[in-house]
């Protein structure tokens, strides 16, 4: 199976990526290529295969259900690209 | 000094024959002097690395001192470091100063290690050859025309190059194996939840795991040490013991039994690289070792499985990365309404392998395709841990090649990915089984490194450094130095 242009626009908005007209040729042939080398996973057979849940096995660890993190906004903050009044600045998402 | 490995640096530190500031001085001249034509550092410490060596002094003075202490060291860019930045080899955070240390980077640190700086590396660590680095390609010292490996490229040309004395790096898929092999280090991936992956950007956390780029097995033993153990922090870390990885190597090998996939040794591997390691496995035969002749039948299945579920696993991590509470935000971001905004700062953000990635994760997850292949891939994931589970009934560890070629050119697979990906296949299956893998040099396809690859059961990573440091006892593959890298500084 390949993946045209429109599949493309589609994964790119489920993705939210933004990518250029004149690279959506170029995106649509490799992903079809990966899709291909991935088709090879059609062949195995698994009908009595669990899915891998953990490679060990294992479930994780459950802790106490406290604060155990002290969160400083203004550290955290110095690495934002705009804040004001220690909010987040993005577009207006509501009229 | 600067080509002695880290065992015997540290014991020359002890000594006071050398101290850690003339160390760490003598470090910062080597990258100065050779990193411009390498790429191997993204960021270099050197003020904060000299204040931490002279307090590695102060504390070797008093009697306090661990076996790292005062050893310079280079932590890959992917690993959260305080007030420096850690950029994952992109675009998206060339701005990005973390707020915290990994507890790789808190545990080597509370021991003693100085930190030279940050090793370039893959976007995001996705790749095979460090091209794919926003800080551009890593060359290999062996030769500057070829790629040094990736993900871990930048830690395995630091390291081969004597520029530092060890390295940390991470394995996904052969990321830290397919490098050492390619630069002629040594390089030990861990079982999957043995080192915390607390504050290690995260790519595919299924398969992530941090692990170590040194000269030698001992040396990776004496990192291990410190690097390993359970974290709060980190809920897939193992809450199992650390063993005495230092002792354990010393122990004989007598009785050890290694299994030789005879598939792995087809015709997809470089005459040269099946040269050498025919030539290693008969060296660890007359250490004492017993061969098997094994098959691993669904491993031609494993770089398939591998680019669904890591890509799958990529595209969740990385939707974090948006532009809004840090990391790479468009000029013209604030434009548009808050969809377009989120596109523009990740489609400049990220570079095209990782957006190829992200997309490739975001289809095989996607209404009609889970069953088909996602969950597929998981089935087949453990097909793969059957194989090498059946395998260790009957031996100890697996022996056979790390990378199917020795280094290749830059530039020479970039446009193709899939036989990018193709360079692992060897190396995945043990991040799919979640089963700790090293690499040891083990000779040359003409003048470049051939890498031998060990694999062995969950938590065996004692038996693999012991066989592997045996082996380096009686051959001195590790202790070549490229051409033009020998002399001081």
């Amino acid at each position: 199976m390949s993946l045209d242009s429109t599949d493309i626009d589609k994964l790119c908005e489920l993705a939210r990526l933004a990518i250029p007209a004149d690279e959506v040729a170029d995106v649509s042939a490799k992903l079809s290529d990966i899709v291909a080398l991935v088709d090879q996973l059609k062949a195995a057979d698994t009908a009595e295969v669990e899915p891998m849940a953990h490679p060990l096995d294992r479930s994780q660890r459950l802790r106490v259900d406290s604060a155990t993190e002290d969160v400083d906004r203004e550290l955290y903050q110095d690495n934002a690209p705009a804040v004001e009044r220690g909010l987040y600045l993005v577009p207006k998402v509501i009229d | 000094m600067h080509d002695k490995t880290l065992a015997l640096t540290a014991r020359a530190l002890q000594a006071g024959e050398i101290s850690s500031v003339e160390l760490t001085n003598r470090c910062l001249e080597r990258i100065r002097r050779f990193d411009e034509s390498l790429n191997a550092f993204i960021t270099v410490t050197g003020d904060r690395a000299l204040e931490q060596a002279a307090a590695a002094d102060r504390r070797i003075a008093a009697g306090d001192a661990t076996a790292l202490t005062g050893i310079p060291i280079a932590h890959k860019d992917i690993f959260c470091t305080a007030g420096i930045r850690t950029s994952c080899g992109s675009r998206m955070l060339d701005n990005f100063i973390s707020p915290y240390d990994a507890t790789v980077v808190e545990r080597l640190s509370r021991a003693g290690a100085v930190m030279l700086g940050k090793t370039n590396m893959d976007e995001f660590a996705m790749g095979s050859s460090n091209e794919t680095s926003f800080y551009g390609a890593v060359h290999n010292p062996w030769d500057r025309d070829k790629v040094p490996g990736g993900s871990s490229g930048g830690s395995a040309a630091a390291v081969a190059a004597r520029l530092v004395p060890a390295a940390t790096g991470t394995d996904t898929g052969g990321s830290i194996r397919q490098p050492a092999a390619l630069a002629g280090v040594t390089g030990l991936k861990p079982t999957y939840g043995r080192v915390s992956r607390y504050g290690m950007v995260a790519f595919a956390s299924s398969l992530d795991q941090a692990g170590t780029l040194t000269q030698t097995a001992e040396d990776a033993a004496l990192l291990l040490e410190a690097m390993a153990g359970c974290d709060s922090r980190d809920s897939t870390s193992l809450d199992e013991p650390v063993p005495d990885y230092s002792r354990a190597i010393g122990e004989p090998l007598e009785g050890l039994t290694i299994g030789v996939p005879e598939n792995f040794f087809d015709d997809g591997l470089d005459a040269g690289n099946a040269a050498a390691l025919t030539e290693a496995l008969g060296e660890l035969e007359r250490l004492g070792a017993k061969l098997k002749s094994i098959r691993l039948d669904n491993v031609h299945l494993s770089v398939p499985a591998y680019y669904v579920v890591a890509p799958a696993e990529a595209s969740s991590n990385l939707s974090r990365f948006d532009g809004v509470r840090y990391g790479y935000r468009s000029p013209e971001a604030m434009a548009g309404d808050l969809n377009a905004f989120y596109r523009r700062n990740r489609g400049e953000g990220f570079g095209a392998e990782v957006k190829r990635r992200i997309l490739i994760g975001a289809w095989v997850l996607s209404t009609g395709y889970y069953d088909a292949y996602y969950l597929q891939a998981q089935k087949v994931r453990q097909l793969i841990s059957g194989d090498f589970a059946r395998a260790f009934e009957d031996v100890d560890i697996v022996a056979g090649p790390t990378t199917p070629t020795p280094a290749f050119g830059i530039g020479q697979k970039t446009g193709d990915p899939v036989q990018m990906y193709l360079n692992d296949i060897y190396t995945i299956g043990a991040n799919l089984a979640g089963l700790p893998a090293m690499s040891v040099p083990c000779g040359f396809s003409g003048a470049l490194p051939v890498g031998l690859q060990l694999i062995g059961p969950h938590l065996s990573e004692a038996r693999l450094l012991q066989t592997a440091h045996h082996f380096q006892r009686e051959t001195d593959w590790h202790a070549r130095v490229p051409p033009g890298y020998g002399e001081n500084p």
